[in-house]
């Protein structure tokens, strides 16, 4: 039986489809068997950032409707063994969709794929409730801005009330230097706020416009902190034990020498 | 001038702390779902109640509702916190 996540964060603009797309190829590139449903109906777009924006003939709506089968609605990543997605559909609302078809379609892709990962629209509507309606685990996503989080606490709040306990969370956007001279708030700060478990943490990372622009993930960039962050973020949903990048201390590379020797770094 | 001081000392100027006190008091209303005076009814009930046994602190005292991780730590539940600074024990309260 596959594991039925959903990406949500109440505030636009965090991240929740970046995040979608990135975990899902990183667990592809692990070897395991993953869809993506893009829940966002109206307003798809983890089409485009995937890249597959063009292979689109059936939609979510199709299939809850019964318009054509669930397999004839996925679109299959030729790039990355063992990934589909399931676009949203773009000329209707999200009342198009109810909850009780989530489940189903969310129990029927059970059977088949390892992983079925939900990207959630903005919001605490209708799209909401549908996204988290067949979800078993829920990560929420947000940036260490006041309203960013302002936004996760009462998604967390809204999540515990529909019996989605112990969510975890990904704090994406964290920039180092601003961390450091006091003008962001650090991870310690946002978890002790918001009193939930992390997923892990996401650098700043330009390299995620370029792959967004190119409609590749980057995971797939050797290069791309944020990417090795997402892949570290991947390994962890899977049950491995990856320790937490410390984005934070952004260390220079002669320190983290002299702390590997023991020597003192003061 | 308690505002200089405190800059002085370092600790409010950085903006994630003005972040942080401001983030903490909209969530407390957020979170409660109440309004600001349901908290003070059940802050005058609970000076009511404690100053039958000692004598608290009214101006300095502070509550608030906030989350905590469960006992089992499997989930997080909503918690009253309140900070009830004592002045002295009542001896009929002993």
């Amino acid at each position: 039986m596959g594991e039925v996540i959903v990406i949500t964060s109440g505030k636009g603009g965090v991240g929740k489809t970046t995040t979608t797309a990135n975990i899902g190829t990183a667990l592809a590139l692990m070897g395991k068997k993953v869809v993506l449903i893009d829940t966002d109906i109206g307003l798809r777009n983890l089409d485009v950032v995937m890249g597959l924006e063009n292979r689109i003939v059936y939609d979510l709506v199709d299939v809850v409707e019964g318009f054509c089968r669930t397999k004839q609605a996925l679109i299959k990543d030729k790039r990355y063994e063992g990934l589909f997605l399931l676009p949203a559909a773009q000329t209707r609302d999200k009342t198009a969709v109810k909850p009780e078809q989530m489940i189903k379609l969310c129990n029927e892709l059970q059977e088949e794929f390892d992983y079925i990962l939900i990207d959630c629209p903005a919001g605490i509507e209708q799209g909401f409730k549908n996204a988290i309606a067949g979800a078993a685990r829920a990560i929420v996503v947000t940036t260490p801005e006041v309203s960013a989080v302002r936004d996760a606490d009462r998604i967390i709040g809204l999540l515990e009330a529909h019996e989605l306990r112990n969510p975890r969370l990904l704090v994406n956007r964290v920039r180092a230097d601003m961390v450091k001279r006091g003008d962001m708030m650090s991870i310690d700060d946002i978890i002790d706020i918001l009193a939930v478990d992390l997923i892990g943490v996401i650098p700043e990372d330009e390299k995620i416009v370029i792959s967004t622009n190119r409609g590749e993930p980057a995971v797939t960039d050797a290069k791309s902190s944020a990417g090795k962050a997402y892949r570290d973020i991947a390994r962890r949903i899977s049950g491995e034990e990856i320790p937490i990048m410390d984005v934070e201390t952004d260390e220079g590379f002669m320190i983290k020498v002299k702390k590997l020797f023991g020597l003192k770094t003061t | 001038m308690l505002l200089d001081l405190s800059r002085l000392l370092g600790k409010s100027r950085n903006s994630k702390n003005i972040a942080k006190e401001r983030l903490k008091l909209v969530l407390i209303h957020d979170r409660a779902n109440v309004s600001p005076q349901f908290l003070d009814m059940v802050k005058s009930e609970i000076i009511k109640v404690i100053s039958n046994y000692m004598d608290i602190d009214e101006e300095a005292l502070d509550i608030q509702l906030t989350r905590t991780k469960s006992e089992d730590g499997n989930s997080v539940v909503p918690a009253l916190v309140a900070n009830i600074p004592i002045k002295s024990v009542k001896k009929s309260g002993r």
